[in-house]
């Protein structure tokens, strides 16, 4: 009989980060997310340990012959590549590549994105005219090929598609936070910090910037699926870092090596999967949050 | 009529802006961006050609001003690969990229729509279980992903449908029109058309089904009930006319995404559009045409969302036209 009142007592006492964050890993959709990040982390850390073959090395049988198109077996866990490289092998290195942009441009867009939110919210006036008249322009100029053309002419680097990413995703999150920025700077406490003489940097940053913190979260974790989906279709279309063989590079090289016309579907199906799988994880994570932290937006 | 006024010059604006942006993005690429103008392949005729259409030697102030009065002129330049006025290099890919991108997304948002509402009326049922998360999977899948899924059911392995392009080889038509409505043509949009709606249908079908439970507790819903009105009816005449609305915005903030994710699905079925046109005019260091081909996207964008956005403040005398 106690316990349970303590809970409810300690849940009412601290209805704060902690408290959400509880709440959090009971839902289901979230802890989904979750796990499937964290799978991608291990298989991306123990990659070496974890490929069974070089993925960039050409693989040859008993017989001298180039070990090209075989099919998934015991050998080859999904078969080689028309060049005979293992597919299997370059999957898992693949991690590696989804884990670096992703995380990096939604770490890069939530941050930027935040930053901005919070001074066009905090200090309004012309500053905020100034930053959301660029937050439209961001937003009219279109994503994939604004990607396309950056990587494309600029010789081919994953970073490109990272400054594509968050040059061009940065407004959606600054628009939320700034919203949310303008309901939390009206409250007692922002109001009674000002009268103490608390600096502007410091209502900022120690009094609206903590409650903020989940939104930033939220945009975050779908800007990782978002990242990577405009990393494999840039690579897709030819555009990649041939030095990283990421998801999208597998799929580009199965496209033109006419892996759909030889029914490859050992080749060109288990990236696809992946990539879905990490982008769906953003979803979960972000359907989860909106659940727990902002009950209002989906009641 | 103020309120058109403004937002066309909104839209103006946005327009110079990403012409401007569009400038400096092609100059001042890192690197040398006259390595990339000036190819080895060219002779000193070519290259003297080049430097005076462009006015390459001048300083970069004068090189925008006279970039931006050749656009205002409608003059994109000369493609340095096909020799033609890039013009009409677009104008005859124009065409083919707005027949498909309209196709998927009627499509999308019919299916969308339509599925949504029913899986509304469907709660904790086994198609909710298998729909919702098929619709979350198809978003987060690689459009061209699903192209080249259908690409090898249908076309490799089913051999029903042609694998690309979007006519068959050595087929002439009288017209622009008659080659639009030929079998042939209409053949070939399916397959992309179809990946393209598989990749957008679930936004609307998601949002549909979300808001049509919201509405479906309101009280004109259970008033309909009380009418004794079947329970089709409430769902398609009472409940969903509600829903719509959202849908529509999601609709007009979908165009740009839809535009600009057709450069993949043209890529994976070889279909001769703008975004295709695009892709080989980066791979080529096509400037002119690589720069046509993106300005064009960015206008059609512009003025879809124009369009929208006029067309959203008509149907819903709800949106105040005094603010924004």
């Amino acid at each position: 009989m106690a316990a349970p009142d303590m809970a409810a007592s300690r849940a009412g006492a601290a209805p704060g980060l902690a408290g959400k964050l509880a709440r959090l890993l009971r839902d289901p959709f979230t802890v989904a997310g979750l796990t499937i990040y964290a799978v991608l982390i291990i298989v991306a850390v123990f990659a070496d340990q974890l490929m069974t073959h070089d993925p960039g090395d050409i693989l040859f049988r008993a017989n001298g012959r180039v070990a090209s198109n075989q099919p998934p077996s015991a050998a080859y866990l999904l078969g080689t590549t028309n060049l005979g490289r293992d597919v299997y092998s370059q999957l898992i290195g693949g991690s590696r590549i989804a884990l670096v942009v992703g995380f990096t441009a939604a770490i890069c867009v939530a941050a930027f994105g935040t930053l901005i939110g919070l001074l066009a919210g905090y200090f309004g006036g012309k500053l905020d005219a100034i930053l959301m008249r660029l937050a439209d322009l961001a937003l009219a100029i279109p994503f994939l090929p604004f990607a396309i053309v950056l990587a494309g002419f600029s010789r081919s680097s994953t970073t490109n598609v990272i400054v594509a990413v968050v040059l061009l995703l940065w407004p959606n999150t600054a628009r939320v936070i700034r919203a949310q920025v303008l309901t939390v700077k009206e409250r007692a406490y922002v109001e009674a910090a000002r009268v103490t003489g608390a600096s502007d940097a410091r209502i900022l940053f120690v009094h609206v910037a903590p409650n903020i913190l989940p939104l930033t979260f939220l945009y975050g974790s779908v800007a990782i699926g978002w990242a990577i989906l405009t990393e494999a279709a840039v690579s897709f279309v030819g555009f990649g870092d041939a030095k990283n063989i990421s998801w999208g590079y597998m799929l580009q090289d199965a496209f033109v090596s006419q892996a759909l016309s030889r029914g490859s579907w050992h080749w060109f199906v288990p990236p696809g999967l992946c990539i879905i799988l990490v982008v769906i994880a953003g979803f979960f994570i972000a359907r989860g949050a909106e659940d727990v932290l902002f009950p209002k937006l989906r009641s | 009529m103020s309120y058109l006024l403004q937002r066309l010059a909104h839209s103006l604006v946005l327009l110079w802006a990403v012409v401007t942006i569009l400038f400096l993005m092609f100059r001042l690429m890192p690197g040398n961006p006259m390595a990339a103008y000036i190819s080895e392949a060219l002779n000193d005729e070519q290259q003297q050609l080049i430097m005076a259409q462009f006015g390459l030697d001048r300083p970069l102030h004068e090189q925008y001003l006279l970039y931006v009065w050749n656009l205002a002129q409608g003059n994109l330049g000369t493609s340095f690969f096909r020799r033609e006025p890039v013009w009409s290099i677009i104008l005859s890919a124009l065409p083919n990229t707005l027949i498909l991108t309209m196709t998927g997304l009627v499509l999308a948002y019919a299916f969308g729509i339509l599925a949504g509402a029913w899986l509304a009326t469907k709660r904790g049922t086994l198609a909710e279980g298998i729909l919702v998360p098929m619709a979350l999977a198809t978003r987060a899948a690689p459009e061209f992903w699903l192209g080249m899924i259908l690409l090898t059911v249908f076309a490799f392995s089913l051999g029903w449908l042609p694998a690309g392009g979007a006519n068959s080889a050595g087929m002439f038509f009288d017209s622009e029109l008659h080659r639009i409505f030929s079998r042939d043509f209409l053949l070939h949009l399916i397959l992309p058309a179809v990946t393209l709606a598989l990749y957008l249908q679930g936004l609307p079908l998601l949002l549909m089904r979300s808001t049509m439970l919201e509405v479906l507790h309101d009280e004109f819903v259970t008033m309909a009930r009380i009418k004794g009105l079947s329970e089709w009816r409430i769902t398609l005449h009472h409940a969903a006319r509600n829903a719509l609305l959202p849908v529509v915005t999601a609709f007009a903030l979908g165009l740009g995404a839809t535009l600009g994710g057709n450069v993949v699905v043209e890529t994976v079925f070889s279909w001769p559009g703008l975004g295709r046109l695009l892709v080989t005019a980066v791979s080529q260091s096509d400037y002119p045409l690589a720069q046509g081909a993106f300005f064009v996207i960015a206008v059609v964008l512009i003025v879809l969302n124009l369009v929208v956005d006029v067309l959203y403040g008509l149907l819903d005398p709800r949106v105040s036209h005094g603010r924004s």
